[in-house]
């Protein structure tokens, strides 16, 4: 039986191999180690434009990541894009009057929603809403603008 | 003419007789894989051949595909000044595609060639018939566990496949060629989704796994049972598990990363 034992230990190692390539795949390359098992919690904005936002877009305070985008939808009665984030528990000390921008990190990165946390003393909670927002820059707006501007100045 | 009619005709009905034939031969394995859990022992031996003895190949052709990623990558993202992207890129080509797909190719290669082979010879020389003489069903006892074997193997080979490739990957590009390693691995953990990458690549492997050691299975128990014939059939198993990994494959990259 000798024969036999070898190949079960070598089966078994295989088996583990395989196994643990996977947990590799899942821990180190993707993001499921990131976010999924930390405590967060709800919020939303109302923009006039969320530009090129994606679900799981960054959200960040000051260029630090505290969470991500969760859903976008279309409130139908103004038109606007409500985004709804997750943002990690452990910061839950972001006041009311939080503005949040959408912003391009670098000339074709990706979008983002940068938060600008106000002055008030009572802070956001679960399912808060931030009220102060500013839509995404749209590219082809500003330049159309831009050269509107300057033949106006032509004249 | 007529005989071009004739030959036609009977090409199509030949094909067709053959498709249905390899269906009722998957139902007779999947019928028969309740007997194969019952015995484990033959699924291990399975598992050794078809699994273990293709570990080397899977593991040294996934370290230096993800070599060559890095390589190629690295040289077409510098010229945009985005060489920290490249293991966004090793990983989702690895994890998505190349992963799945090369494993697969190899793997009906080395193990689904070998599987005709068996199979094939074992009709030859009339073991087949021998088992059912003796009242043992050769599709329980022989075919079932090869089968699970190979749909067991796939996906973890193919997991192996990338995780060596990512690893080859970053030792060239950041031991040789000087790509941050935290932005190799962190733009990679942000733009990699669990669900969306990492299921969908494990399924697609299973899938072929499944369709490959049908396609070396049938065609060892459908093979001529002349050496000619053997041979014959080990060649078709390679081209045809080639074309349709890759035709599956296309299909469910269709299905799965369509909406991104």
């Amino acid at each position: 039986m000798q024969h036999s034992n070898t190949q079960d230990t070598l089966v078994g190692l295989f088996v583990a191999a395989g196994i643990a390539g996977l947990f590799f795949l899942a821990l180190q390359v993707s993001n499921l180690s990131s976010f999924s098992n930390k405590a967060s919690y709800t919020i939303s904005a109302n923009f006039a434009n969320s530009g090129g936002l994606k679900v799981r877009s960054p959200v960040s305070v000051a260029g630090v990541k505290i969470g991500q985008v969760s859903a976008i939808s279309l409130d139908p009665k103004s038109y606007q894009s409500v985004v709804t984030m997750s943002i990690d528990a452990a910061y839950n000390q972001l006041p009311d009057d939080t503005t949040a921008s959408v912003f391009t990190a670098g000339l074709l990165g990706e979008q983002y929603v940068s938060l600008e946390p106000g002055g008030s003393d009572t802070f956001l909670k679960d399912n808060g809403k931030i009220d102060i927002t500013q839509p995404a820059i749209i590219l082809e707006k500003a330049i159309g603008q831009f050269l509107f501007k300057a033949a106006e100045e032509k004249k | 003419m007529i005989e071009f009619l004739q030959h036609l005709g009977n090409g199509t009905l030949t094909s067709f007789g053959k498709l249905g034939r390899g269906s009722r031969f998957l139902i007779q394995i999947l019928s028969g894989l309740t007997d194969t859990l019952a015995r484990p022992r033959l699924l291990v031996n399975q598992l050794y051949s078809v699994g273990v003895l293709s570990f080397m190949l899977i593991s040294i052709s996934g370290l230096f595909v993800g070599m060559v990623l890095g390589l190629q990558g690295y040289y077409t993202l510098s010229d945009f000044g985005a060489e920290e992207t490249l293991g966004v890129m090793v990983a989702a080509s690895l994890v998505r595609e190349l992963g799945p797909v090369v494993s697969a190719l190899l793997f009906a290669g080395r193990a689904g060639s070998a599987l005709t082979a068996e199979i094939g010879l074992m009709k030859a020389t009339e073991q087949l018939s021998g088992m059912e003489m003796m009242a043992i069903d050769p599709i329980k006892r022989i075919i079932s566990p090869r089968f699970l074997a190979g749909c067991i193997a796939m996906p973890l080979l193919a997991g192996l496949f990338s995780a060596i490739g990512i690893i080859g990957g970053e030792l060239i590009g950041s031991g040789m060629l000087g790509v941050d390693d935290g932005a190799y691995w962190s733009q990679m953990q942000a733009k990699l989704d669990f669900q969306d990458d990492i299921i969908n690549g494990v399924l697609k492997s299973i899938a072929f796994g499944f369709v490959s050691s049908w396609i070396a299975l049938f065609e060892g128990y459908d093979a001529i049972p002349t050496s000619e014939g053997v041979s014959r059939a080990t060649t078709r198993t390679v081209v045809n598990s080639a074309f349709s990994i890759l035709g599956l494959d296309f299909i469910l990259t269709a299905l799965m990363f369509g909406d991104n």
